[in-house]
């Protein structure tokens, strides 16, 4: 908290404050077209998913789940993944954009996470006739939750925000291991859940009039995190200066 | 009428489709909203103390045309 | 400058060999911790296993053509098989939507006291990784183009 108000005075603090000067101005260019992106490949993903895409030969009308549970559970591993990517040049190279960027996706992808279990658990109900188990796709995804809020508590558990931020980014990159775990699951072990579809070797095994509902969903939730992680960056950035100048203030009077 | 009840209807999977979308819609619209407001919120501020300090530094001008 | 650099360097190669390590530690684990990860068995696991009335697991496989029988009072009996073994099933009470022969299921329970039928508790259905809409599929089962290399049956 107070190391920023302290460093201002500082050269290197001045090349420090640079770069996140330069990412607000590509964000702010970036913001009205992903914004923009975002609601047309929703209104056309949404309306593919629900009216023009056909029931399933063997799921009947449970398969449209797939266009919101499938783009949740990718985006869940995506976030996770831009996380650890964030994590890693802080903790490695002192990026400070590289913890900004962590901290405000935690949220996001521990809400994907959920979405994914909580429409997987609506899925499984009719057709596998459980809400739950626990199989190795399931409980690795739960743990991916679990990661999340992990992160989320560590970085506000430390009176010093930069001790927080330190184990909380260390937390994330350990928590990496889980995602060839998830990813592999369904091929390493005996799972309920079936093996990949849209990623096998080959042809997917998603008929084309599915295939383009879930691709315009899953590019609509893409650009959804590229929005929402712009604006809780811009926040988390603008909050540390308005931290950085109260404590400035105080100490100044 | 009818064929709008049969799509509600969701072969008669409606109790479980439903939900579904209406959770990822709530929920993803509360994380975009509240993002958004705070954001709006912390710019306010910002705007306030600049106005209640004449003297600026020079780094948070730099910094304030750039947002 | 040079100094820091170094810094950088060395936080970069602890990194790697922190995850390097950590990666091999859980390959480990879950290595040591196989049986436990595994959901189900097949029929063959449990033909070579063999199973004591006692022990209570899950098997799976595909509920074989033609073996459903209603046994009336919603008990039914089903053979699960994985093309190599069958194990005959025994089943009372509500079947998931997915249910059909040639699919995919998963029964709980344990080998009742012939020693030869399973006994199952509870019966979940599993599904492939195809999704197509229900023209496709009576087209690429008229054709006879039915996905020879997933091994899979066509439905019903």
């Amino acid at each position: 908290m107070s190391r920023a108000a302290t460093t201002v005075g500082e050269s290197r603090s001045l090349h420090r404050f640079a770069n996140p000067a330069r990412f607000v101005r590509i964000a702010d260019a970036v913001y009205p077209w992903a914004l923009a992106g975002m609601a047309v490949s929703f209104l056309i993903g949404l309306y593919l998913a629900l009216f023009a895409s056909p029931a399933d030969y063997q799921q009947g009308d449970t398969v449209r789940i797939m266009y919101v549970h499938v783009p949740a559970a990718w985006m869940a591993l995506f976030v996770y993944a831009t996380m650890a990517a964030g994590s890693a040049s802080y903790l490695i190279w002192r990026h400070p954009l590289g913890v900004v960027a962590a901290k405000a996706a935690a949220p996001v992808g521990a809400v994907f996470t959920f979405l994914a279990l909580a429409t997987g658990s609506l899925w499984g109900k009719p057709m596998w006739g459980t809400w739950w188990v626990w199989d190795a796709r399931l409980t690795s995804v739960l743990i991916l939750f679990f990661l999340y809020l992990g992160y989320i508590a560590l970085m506000n558990a430390f009176e010093n925000a930069e001790r927080g931020q330190k184990a909380a980014s260390l937390l994330c990159l350990v928590g990496v291991v889980n995602l060839p775990i998830i990813k592999f699951s369904v091929d390493w072990w005996n799972t309920l859940h079936q093996p990949a579809s849209v990623s096998r070797i080959g042809t997917p095994a998603i008929h084309e009039s599915m295939l383009w509902p879930l691709g315009l969903m899953a590019l609509a939730f893409t650009l959804y995190f590229l929005v929402v992680l712009i604006t809780r960056m811009k926040s988390e950035l603008l909050g540390a200066r308005l931290r950085a100048l109260g404590a400035a203030a105080a100490e100044g009077r | 009428m009818d064929g709008l009840l049969s799509f509600l209807d969701m072969g008669g999977y409606a109790a479980f489709v439903w939900p579904c979308f209406a959770l990822a819609a709530v929920l993803m619209t509360w994380v975009f909203v509240g993002s958004h407001r705070e954001l709006k919120q912390r710019e306010r501020r910002m705007a306030q103390l600049r106005a209640l300090s004449p003297r600026r530094r020079r780094g948070d001008a730099g910094e304030e045309t750039a947002s | 400058m040079s100094r820091a650099a170094t810094r950088k360097k060395k936080r970069l190669y602890i990194a790697l060999l922190g995850l390097i390590s950590l990666g091999t530690a859980t390959a480990l684990v879950l290595t040591a911790f196989e049986d436990n990860l595994v959901f189900f068995y097949s029929p063959t696991d449990i033909a070579e296993k063999g199973l004591t009335p006692e022990q209570y697991v899950r098997i799976g496989g595909l509920v074989e053509e033609g073996s459903v029988r209603q046994l009336g009072d919603s008990r039914i009996a089903f053979r699960v098989t994985d093309m190599a073994h069958s194990i005959p099933v025994t089943y009372t009470g509500i079947l998931p939507d997915l249910f059909r022969e040639g699919q995919g299921v998963v029964a709980q329970g344990s080998i009742g006291d012939d020693g030869a039928t399973f006994v199952a508790r509870e019966v979940l259905a599993r599904h492939d990784e195809n999704y197509m809409p229900a023209e496709v599929a009576e087209a690429l089962k008229a054709s006879g183009e039915w996905r020879p290399e997933s091994g899979q049956p066509p439905p019903r």
